[in-house]
């Protein structure tokens, strides 16, 4: 029997390929995914922008392993993905914190549960409690916390397990502009510190350009990758980046992406 | 004068005493069938702490032990009912083909009344205690087994999904996030419990079994002592009030998580 490839260091994280997604309703079949080709290489932080609806969540699910592909294959380091699994973490628009433990039993739930003895956990956990800005919440409870406290936990558990694919759902779709923007940069200088693989959905084209190295627009319904862009913009990336010259150029690519789309969709509409 | 400092809650009962007293006073009922207010507390001090002088009466001193007859039936019924109900419960509510396969019986059943059992208890049973436990264990299981299959149905998919990509196997999953999510709902099922297991209690005691407060209620209107029935009455509120008390301030202790839910 030949020797399976060992998985090589340049080789994708993750990759799609010709994934269609379709989903049967009362109203018949529909297609929410068509022909996805798509690859997360190591330390690339990778955004997928669209409108609601697109089926951006659908493929975040599929690459997390909540739901299989109708057609086409789903690939973690070069094998087919079946379950949900650590090394694929996600970090959901609703933080998703289990409401009877606090703050420190959610974070200790991963590598509790995984067996991961608590001399080797605990240091993680300290370090990551100062990064987050979680210090002095430990014994808190999700319903005495805000959004952005909340997502602080729901980044902090998933980034113990020390996964080698973050996959984030609109993370910080549910904040107010203000915690956002907190939130995008304690992203930022974490990620930076870990340097992990990112699949990170959103439909903030600021966020997008702000955070990642590629950003993948995507089309109304059936959702298809329109276009893949290079965020050539140099890190570390502070808040300001989002005003330089470039972001803009970027920006306005991007929008004209977005319209062009929902125009299209637009006369798509039924009379 | 704040509005707290008044004592709401007793104006209502005040009220109705009044009007009962009233109505037996002025003879608006026919004499000698309902006693009077101050005639039934009578009745109950000395079913509780005997006569002062050597009694006649067979009530005389004997709520106590009536009373624990009568209570540990229920707690006994309802333990039982728990034990079966609540596991159950969650692996209807956890686990498609055990619901496919036992959900529907359930639901056949569960209309079928207390009383309804009666005979059924008693041919197979006897006029013993298996009698009653059986029919308290049947009346309280059925709230509890529904309520904590929905609660266990009801669990938010994001906690599942979040438990399973950070590691959690079906095992852990049931105990760490299924359970605690469906304990609202199970202590929701235990209160409704309760309160049947004192309705079959009293059922069983006037018919199937020959002691418990129950029996006290059925003997006592058989020999006209309607003194003795209201007190029994009230004797029944008042411990299905205590038990429900009971299980609710259990509950706010296990469930400290959701009260700071409900603050926030």
């Amino acid at each position: 029997m030949p020797e399976p490839a060992r998985h090589p260091a340049t080789a994708p994280v993750a990759e799609l390929r010709g994934v269609f997604k379709e989903f049967s309703g009362r109203s018949g079949r529909l297609v929410a995914l068509q022909g996805i080709d798509l690859r997360i290489g190591p330390k690339e932080f990778a955004a997928v922008l669209g409108p609601s609806g697109c089926g951006k969540s659908t493929l975040l699910n599929m690459v997390a392993g909540f739901d299989g592909p109708t057609r086409g294959e789903v690939l973690f380091r070069g094998e087919p993905v079946r379950r949900p699994d650590p090394r694929r973490s996600v970090v959901f628009q609703e933080a998703a914190l289990f409401p009877w433990f606090n703050v420190l039993d959610n974070i200790t739930f991963g590598p509790k549960t995984c067996g991961v003895a608590a001399a080797d956990y605990g240091p993680r956990v300290e370090a990551l409690l100062e990064q987050v800005g979680l210090r002095g919440f430990e014994r808190h409870y999700p319903a005495e916390l805000s959004g952005g406290m909340k997502q602080r936990v729901g980044i902090a558990r998933v980034l113990v397990m020390e996964p080698e694919l973050l996959l984030m759902d609109e993370p910080f779709g549910s904040l107010d502009a203000q915690t956002r923007s907190v939130m995008q940069e304690l992203l930022l200088s974490v990620w930076e510190r870990h340097h992990q693989a990112v699949l990170f959905i959103t439909h903030d084209v600021e966020e997008a350009l702000l955070l990642a190295d590629t950003v993948c627009v995507m089309t109304a319904r059936p959702g298809r990758i329109k276009k893949r862009l290079r965020v050539d913009l140099p890190r570390p990336r502070p808040l300001e980046a989002t005003t330089s010259p470039r972001f803009n150029e970027l920006k306005r690519e991007v929008l004209g992406l977005i319209r062009e789309e929902s125009l299209r969709a637009a006369s798509d509409e039924p009379r | 004068m704040s509005g707290r400092r008044i004592p709401w809650f007793l104006i209502l009962p005040i009220l109705l005493l009044g009007v009962w007293h009233l109505a037996v006073e002025q003879r608006w009922v026919t004499e000698g069938i309902i006693p009077a207010p101050a005639q039934v507390l009578e009745s109950w001090r000395r079913w509780i702490f005997g006569a002062p002088t050597k009694s006649l009466s067979p009530y005389s001193g004997t709520w106590v032990a009536n009373v624990l007859y009568s209570g540990r039936r229920v707690l006994e019924g309802f333990a039982l009912a728990a034990l079966v109900a609540i596991p159950l419960g969650i692996f209807v509510g956890w686990n498609r083909l055990v619901a496919r396969l036992v959900d529907p019986s359930i639901q056949l059943l569960r209309p079928v009344p207390i009383t309804a059992w009666l005979p059924f208890a008693i041919a197979v049973f006897g006029i013993y205690d298996a009698s009653a436990l059986f029919l308290i264990g049947l009346g309280s299981f059925y709230p509890i087994v529904v309520n904590t299959s929905h609660g266990v149905r009801d669990t938010n998919l994001l906690l599942l999904r979040a438990a399973r990509m950070l590691g959690a196997g079906e095992r852990t999953v049931l105990l760490k996030v299924v359970l605690p999510s469906a304990l609202p709902s199970i202590f929701t099922g235990l209160r409704l419990g309760v309160g049947v297991a004192w309705t079959a209690v009293i059922v069983a005691e006037m018919i199937a079994v020959k002691s418990g407060l129950g029996y006290v209620l059925w003997d006592a209107y058989y020999v006209g002592r309607m003194d003795i029935c209201v007190a029994t009455m009230f004797s029944v509120g008042l411990l299905g009030f205590v038990s429900d008390q009971i299980i609710l301030r259990a509950s706010q202790v296990v469930l400290r998580w959701r009260t700071l839910e409900r603050h926030a």
